[in-house]
């Protein structure tokens, strides 16, 4: 199954590029596309503890089931206003 | 996401909603005017603009690049506005936030609540402040003499309750 992975911010340029498309094994989870993503950019490994994830542009966690098409994104401490 | 027209305010082609995330220059006005639009019976107003500074921890800031992701940040302002409703049932509550690149001076977000009476707007704009940095995904990276950096904030969680009771805290001290 395909993914799309969103990044922002600092974590969009530690990997230098804000959207990614990953091929993941089934059943798959958030954390099987964070997996996938640190496998590729180990120097993004420091957000695990962190970020906020999303599926779909509504808050998640890491052990949720994504699906064939679904738009997964990470997303660092957040310092709008 | 609006996007400006060209040679028009971001407010003048559209109804104003009560959220909002624009890359054009904010007006505190247009979400006075939503709060306050048929509410014969409030008896106040407030809000609150949030500007960029030209100094932060002893670094002279030259701009400020906003970044958001919209579709989520949209909703984690409708929520605070649900939320603030909850709060504090009859208050009317809008806030923008803007994107993309700010000078210092400028407004990065506009807050209007209008109630029946002082103590809730305050307390409501002051809240929705706390909840925006807290929960909506946007994130800010400065630029000042010398280098930029991302700010980094909270590890937005819409559920953790702790932050929410703590926004309450201070929005009604």
């Amino acid at each position: 199954m395909r993914v799309t992975v969103r990044l922002f911010a600092r974590l969009r340029d530690l990997a230098g590029s804000g959207e990614l498309v990953r091929e993941l094994e089934e059943p798959a989870t958030v954390a099987s596309a964070w997996r996938s993503l640190v496998d590729e950019y180990p120097q993004v490994a420091e957000y695990e503890r962190i970020m906020s994830v999303a599926v779909n542009a509504d808050y998640s966690r890491m052990s949720a089931a994504v699906r064939d098409g679904d738009e997964i994104a990470f997303l660092p401490p957040v310092s709008g206003g | 996401m609006t996007a400006p027209l060209p040679g028009r305010r971001y407010t003048e082609h559209m109804a104003v909603p009560a959220v909002a995330v624009t890359t054009a220059p904010l007006s505190l006005e247009a979400v006075i005017d939503v709060v306050s639009a048929g509410g014969s019976a409030s008896g106040a107003v407030a809000s609150f603009s949030g500007l960029v500074r030209d100094h932060n921890q002893g670094r002279t800031v030259t701009f400020l690049e906003y970044e958001a992701y919209v579709p989520l940040a949209v909703k984690g302002m409708e929520r605070i506005v649900s939320e603030a409703g909850e709060t504090w049932p009859g208050v009317r509550l809008a806030l923008h936030h803007r994107i993309g690149r700010l000078d210092p001076g400028e407004a990065s977000i506009v807050i209007a609540a209008a109630g029946a009476h002082r103590a809730d707007t305050f307390s409501a704009c002051r809240y929705a402040i706390e909840r925006v940095k807290q929960i909506v995904p946007i994130w800010k990276r400065e630029h000042f003499e010398g280098g930029d950096v991302w700010l980094e904030g909270a590890t937005a969680d819409p559920e953790d309750e702790a932050a929410r009771a703590q926004a309450l805290r201070v929005s009604c001290a």
